[in-house]
């Protein structure tokens, strides 16, 4: 906060905030639904359609272009997220895993795209919609497989503990397991995507008020320094990008096994 | 001033309350992924993955099936050529055998026929001598009584009495002479 002021005292320069999350309506008069993240929105999920349907649509036994990079994709899915901890049912989740980890990534690279400049689950109530469903399919599931009374002992009593212990074990993996999962869950992606895209935000600024708005021989090696970091972290983002997708497909596959399987 | 402006209107749009038409659009959004990604192309993905999974292991089976007749082929070539191997072996050492009978008979008669000749030629020698024997025998006697007629001055003209002391003489002659000769 000391950096911001002095930095805003020396020459005006004002960090950005969390306001750069918030979109007016695209253009006066449009409904106010109508911004940049909804449109990202809707065309990430229209290009992961796409890009799919020319990838699947037709699938050769010898893949060629396109079919290639998908079946990347797919194996990459099945073999890191959804094989380690469903085993034999990960073909048969495959395909919400797929479609999660897909849409999430895409969604999360509009962030380091030029002129979209977005992650789309930077808005949480993106996150919102994928966790819920993971965690509506996950009770779905363990009250189906292990009954309901036994998939709340399975979670608030795993076996092998001392007596005591579960005094304190049972209260805290029930709420760790209905409330905070789901929570972090979602909050994870979005903090993530948030945090990256204001860093983003306030070593380009920096590098732009520095440089071009005002150049002074004081300012300019700082202008430079945001300009080099702005660069450095979009190559960090990108990887984060990609982490951050594959975690939370990963942890859904999880939750799932999870509840399929009482297997503490 | 900035500052409470800035806090002002995140306090006004909290970025951990969720609008609500997002949650809408990201719903359908996420559906619709979800019914073409999910729904449509992933079975087909997996049918045909699982259908290579299966051509190779088919290719492999056959790869394997192909090497084993190889195998098999090779195996029984070599059994051949070992048993050609032993019926060569087996006709040389026939041959061989063959061979020296060959040679143990021709050599045999060979010998035997050696045997004739020399047989042959030793009657023919028995025979000449027979008969110079025969010859000298009745010229011994010519000259005998030749000489023992010109030395002794009188004829023996009478034939059958010089003949009888002629043979009388040679038989004398061959008795003691064949103890001595033989």
């Amino acid at each position: 906060m000391t950096t911001l002021t002095l930095l805003a005292a020396d020459g005006e320069f004002q960090a950005p905030g969390p306001e750069i999350f918030d979109f007016p309506p695209l253009y006066s008069g449009a409904p106010v639904w109508l911004t940049k993240p909804v449109i990202l929105a809707v065309i990430g999920a229209l290009i992961i359609c796409v890009l799919a349907w020319t990838a699947f649509a037709k699938p050769k036994l010898v893949p060629r272009g396109i079919q290639n990079i998908g079946e990347y994709g797919y194996t990459f899915v099945r073999d890191q997220c959804a094989r380690p901890f469903l085993g034999k049912d990960a073909e048969r989740w495959m395909p919400l895993l797929l479609s999660l980890f897909l849409l999430i990534l895409l969604w999360n690279f509009f962030g380091v795209i030029p002129v979209l400049q977005i992650p789309v689950n930077s808005h949480i109530a993106y996150p919102i919609i994928f966790a819920v469903t993971v965690y509506v399919i996950k009770i779905y599931l363990g009250i189906k497989h292990q009954g309901g009374l036994g998939y709340f002992k399975n979670m608030m009593f795993p076996p092998g503990l001392p007596k005591p212990v579960y005094v304190l074990m049972a209260p805290l993996e029930l709420i760790s397991n209905l409330v905070l999962a789901p929570f972090t869950h979602a909050v994870r992606l979005f903090a993530n995507m948030f945090a990256g895209h204001l860093i983003l935000a306030f070593f380009a600024s920096v590098g732009f008020h520095f440089l071009f708005e005002q150049l002074t021989p004081l300012g300019a090696p700082l202008g430079l320094v945001g300009v080099v970091m702005t660069t450095i972290m979009t190559g960090f983002e990108i990887f984060i990008q990609f982490l951050q997708a594959f975690l939370f497909t990963m942890l859904a596959a999880m939750y799932i096994g999870g509840s399929l399987h009482a297997d503490h | 001033m900035t500052l409470a402006a800035k806090v002002l209107a995140a306090e006004a749009n909290n970025p951990l309350i969720p609008h609500d038409y997002e949650l809408v659009i990201g719903g359908l959004a996420f559906l619709l992924v979800f019914i073409v990604v999910g729904k449509i192309l992933t079975p087909r993905i997996q049918k045909t993955l699982a259908e290579r999974t299966e051509a190779i292991e088919g290719g492999l089976q056959k790869a394997e099936n192909a090497q084993a007749e190889a195998q098999a082929t090779l195996q029984q070539y070599r059994d051949q050529l070992a048993e050609a191997r032993q019926e060569a072996a087996r006709l040389r050492e026939e041959a061989r055998e063959q061979g020296a009978q060959i040679k143990a008979e021709l050599r045999e008669e060979a010998q035997a026929e050696a045997r004739r000749i020399v047989e042959a030629a030793h009657a023919q020698i028995e025979a000449d001598k027979a008969q110079a024997l025969a010859q000298l025998r009745s010229e011994i006697g010519r000259l005998s009584t030749d000489l023992a007629g010109r030395i002794v001055g009188e004829s023996l003209e009478d034939e059958a009495r010089q003949r009888r002391v002629v043979d009388r003489f040679l038989e004398e002659l061959e008795g003691s002479g064949t103890t001595a000769v033989r």
